[in-house]
């Protein structure tokens, strides 16, 4: 199996989709001649013309706006925001359009929204948000956040397959840092089914996205004391897989959640929650988040290293709950 | 590219000239019969505490929203507001349909699930308004941008008011339609109150259309209470955009002839506003016209008026045999099903 980084595995993915299905186009600002911002789309327009893969004017309400019209009238738009925090713009037609059309109108949206997200580079309050627990609150999207490249090409078919709208959180700080195998053959890897990323008996983790990396370094840290890690990567939060979590949490009797996204009302209290609800008498201590700081993403490389949790974080508080 | 000022429309001949035959014509005023006939009903099953929620009315936007309505073709498309009653009834959305909706019945569009006006029907290509006006607006761009991409000979029609049209959505709707000259026709009714904010608190343009020049398309502005002349120049845009001319801009001027919705007394319109523009009902101003112009008989238009009646009449009643929903049902789609887009309008 021929080896790939994250960002090529999204872009053989997305390539792979639009030569098998001609209702696969996609949108965006600078996706065309330039590639993408970071060059996910980079060719595509040689190869498919300037009617499937369209240059945007800077208009992110435009380019949900109009990829939910694309998507009512039967085609199937990937549409990019050119930094996840920009869906800020477009928040309005996810929410109260795309979401809602299917419940209220009968009308799927079958629309992909490609969001490079996620911190690490000093790219500031602005381009390296999370912006996934948002989103989770709002009945009728789905939301994808793959760790590995093998995982990022499966579930952007699966996502451009799925009839409803899906925001595929894609973490810039993997694109090219992260390389796996990855079939070249079309495989789609289903939404709502956790990974489990390394497997372990005294403590589970549950992460998603970049996160899914620093978990595992702290993992092999926490080895040397004799504490065997679990790292389940949740691979999408709406579906969530509530069942191996809670399999996990039975099993191992200890919790931690970690995401890169801040802590309040992040998507790890609804994990938390969760287990706290189904899972209390199996637990052997209080089930602990590690998340960013209620702060927007600094700018300044120490700033931003102490808001991004570290895997000295982790290691920190997956002894103190092994301790427990 | 300077926005023009249509002129009203004259003859028979006319008429005739701009593809109406005298069936269409008595069709056209029967639609409007029935749009306002759904909505005075609609207000008094209301006070009658038979439909929760609000309501909201479009009287003195008939002539528009059939005007439009009857100029589109049948596999265009469209995304009417509130006030736009007239497009539904013109496509063919069935009065007891629109009746259940009202009262939150399963036989509505929306089977409960949304309210009043919030309603479309895919099979009709009318897709249902958000409150957040006038967010249907880019969709609409978007469908354009459908039938450019799959270079079909079809066309979408946008709709807002002229308060909508102060948001950023219509901006990089137009922006976007413009700059691809994408088949749509954007109509802002300019019914010259956006709830209790008047026209000059809104813009500061002498017309609405004349923002089409900043987009790069056409702009027209029409007289919303004379339904030919709004047919017309609807007609003409959307076989423009068809050949491939891109958007045009049809500000079609109205009054608002009751409140933002019914709670509201519209106080603060001066009551000298809704005396001349009550001079101008576009019902009553169409049905001068067919008399003089299209020889309507009084016994064609007793036969319209008891049919409307009865239409109406009959329309409560099945919407009023229609079940309420389920709350079992309270969860059925929210999420899409993979077979769903299989549907005609899918494929």
């Amino acid at each position: 199996m021929p080896e790939k980084t994250y960002l090529q595995a999204i872009s053989d993915g997305l390539r792979q989709e639009m030569r098998r299905d001609q209702r696969v186009f996609v949108l965006g600002e600078d996706v065309g001649v330039y590639g993408g911002a970071f060059k996910v789309t980079l060719g595509f327009q040689e190869e498919f013309g300037p009617w499937r893969v369209i240059d945007m004017p800077l208009s992110e309400t435009a380019i949900v706006a109009g990829a939910t019209g694309c998507a009512l009238m039967g085609l199937r738009p990937v549409a990019e925001m050119q930094f996840a925090d920009f869906v800020s713009c477009a928040w309005d037609h996810l929410v109260t359009v795309a979401a809602k059309q299917r419940y209220r109108a009968g009308t799927p949206i079958p629309i992909v929204l490609r969001l490079p997200s996620g911190g690490g580079f000093s790219g500031g309050p602005f381009h390296s948000q999370n912006p996934e627990s948002t989103f989770a609150h709002i009945p009728g999207l789905k939301i994808v956040c793959p760790a590995t490249p093998e995982d990022a090409k499966g579930l952007l078919v699966s996502a451009i397959e799925d009839p409803n709208p899906v925001l595929f959180f894609e973490h810039k700080h993997l694109y090219r840092r992260i390389k796996g195998e990855v079939p070249d053959e079309r495989y789609a890897t289903p939404l709502g089914k956790a990974r489990v990323h390394r497997p372990g008996d005294d403590v589970t983790v549950v992460t998603w996205g970049a996160m899914v990396y620093t978990a595992q370094s702290a993992a092999e840290k926490l080895e040397a004391d004799g504490v065997s890690v679990e790292v389940l990567d949740l691979r999408t939060l709406i579906p969530w897989d509530r069942e191996a979590v809670l399999a996990s949490a039975r099993r191992t009797s200890k919790v931690l959640v970690l995401h890169e996204d801040t802590k309040t009302g992040g998507f790890g209290a609804e994990i938390a929650a969760t287990i706290a609800e189904e899972a209390f008498e199996h637990l052997d201590g209080p089930v602990r988040r590690i998340a960013a700081p209620d702060a927007p993403v600094p700018f300044s490389p120490p700033l931003e290293k102490a808001y991004i949790p570290q895997v000295d974080d982790v290691v920190a508080g997956l002894r103190a709950l092994a301790a427990y | 590219m300077a926005v023009r000022e249509a002129e009203p429309v004259g003859s028979l001949q006319e008429v005739k000239d701009a593809g109406l035959d005298r069936e269409d014509l008595l069709g056209i005023y029967r639609n409007m019969l029935i749009t306002r006939g759904v909505e005075e009903r609609g207000h008094i099953l209301y006070k009658q505490g038979k439909i929760p929620g609000s309501f909201y009315t479009g009287r003195g936007n008939e002539a528009s929203a059939v005007g439009v309505a009857t100029a589109m073709g049948a596999d265009d498309v469209g995304c009417p507001l509130q006030r736009d009653m007239g497009v539904h009834i013109t496509r063919g959305v069935e009065p007891w349909r629109i009746f259940a909706q009202y009262m939150g019945r399963v036989d509505g569009p929306t089977h409960g699930r949304d309210g009043n006006v919030h309603l479309g029907d895919a099979n009709l290509g009318l897709h249902a308004m958000v409150s957040h006006l006038p967010a249907m607006l880019p969709v609409a761009v978007g469908m354009g941008l459908a039938f450019r991409i799959r270079e079909e000979r079809r066309v979408a029609v946008a709709w807002c008011g002229e308060g909508a049209s102060a948001r950023g959505d219509a901006h990089e709707g137009m922006n976007l339609a413009g700059v691809r000259r994408l088949p749509v026709v954007f109509v802002i009714d300019n019914n010259q109150w956006a709830y209790s904010t008047p026209t000059y608190l809104e813009y500061a343009v002498e017309h609405l259309a004349d923002r089409a020049a900043a987009y790069g398309f056409d702009g027209v502005v029409v007289d919303g209470t004379d339904v030919l002349a709004v047919y017309r120049e609807a007609r003409r845009a959307i076989e423009k955009a068809r050949e491939g001319g891109g958007p045009t801009l049809i500000e079609s001027l109205t009054l608002r002839m009751e409140g933002h919705a019914v709670h509201d007394d519209a106080f603060y319109v001066p009551r000298e506003m809704f005396e001349e523009w009550a001079r101008r009902d576009p019902i009553e101003r169409y049905r001068t016209w067919l008399r003089d112009n299209a020889s309507m008989s009084d016994d064609e238009e007793d036969e319209i008026t008891a049919g409307v009646k009865r239409l109406l009449h009959e329309s409560i009643e099945r919407a009023e045999a229609s079940p309420l929903p389920d709350p079992a049902t309270l969860l059925d789609g929210v999420f899409a099903e993979q077979d769903e887009l299989e549907t005609p309008h899918h494929k």
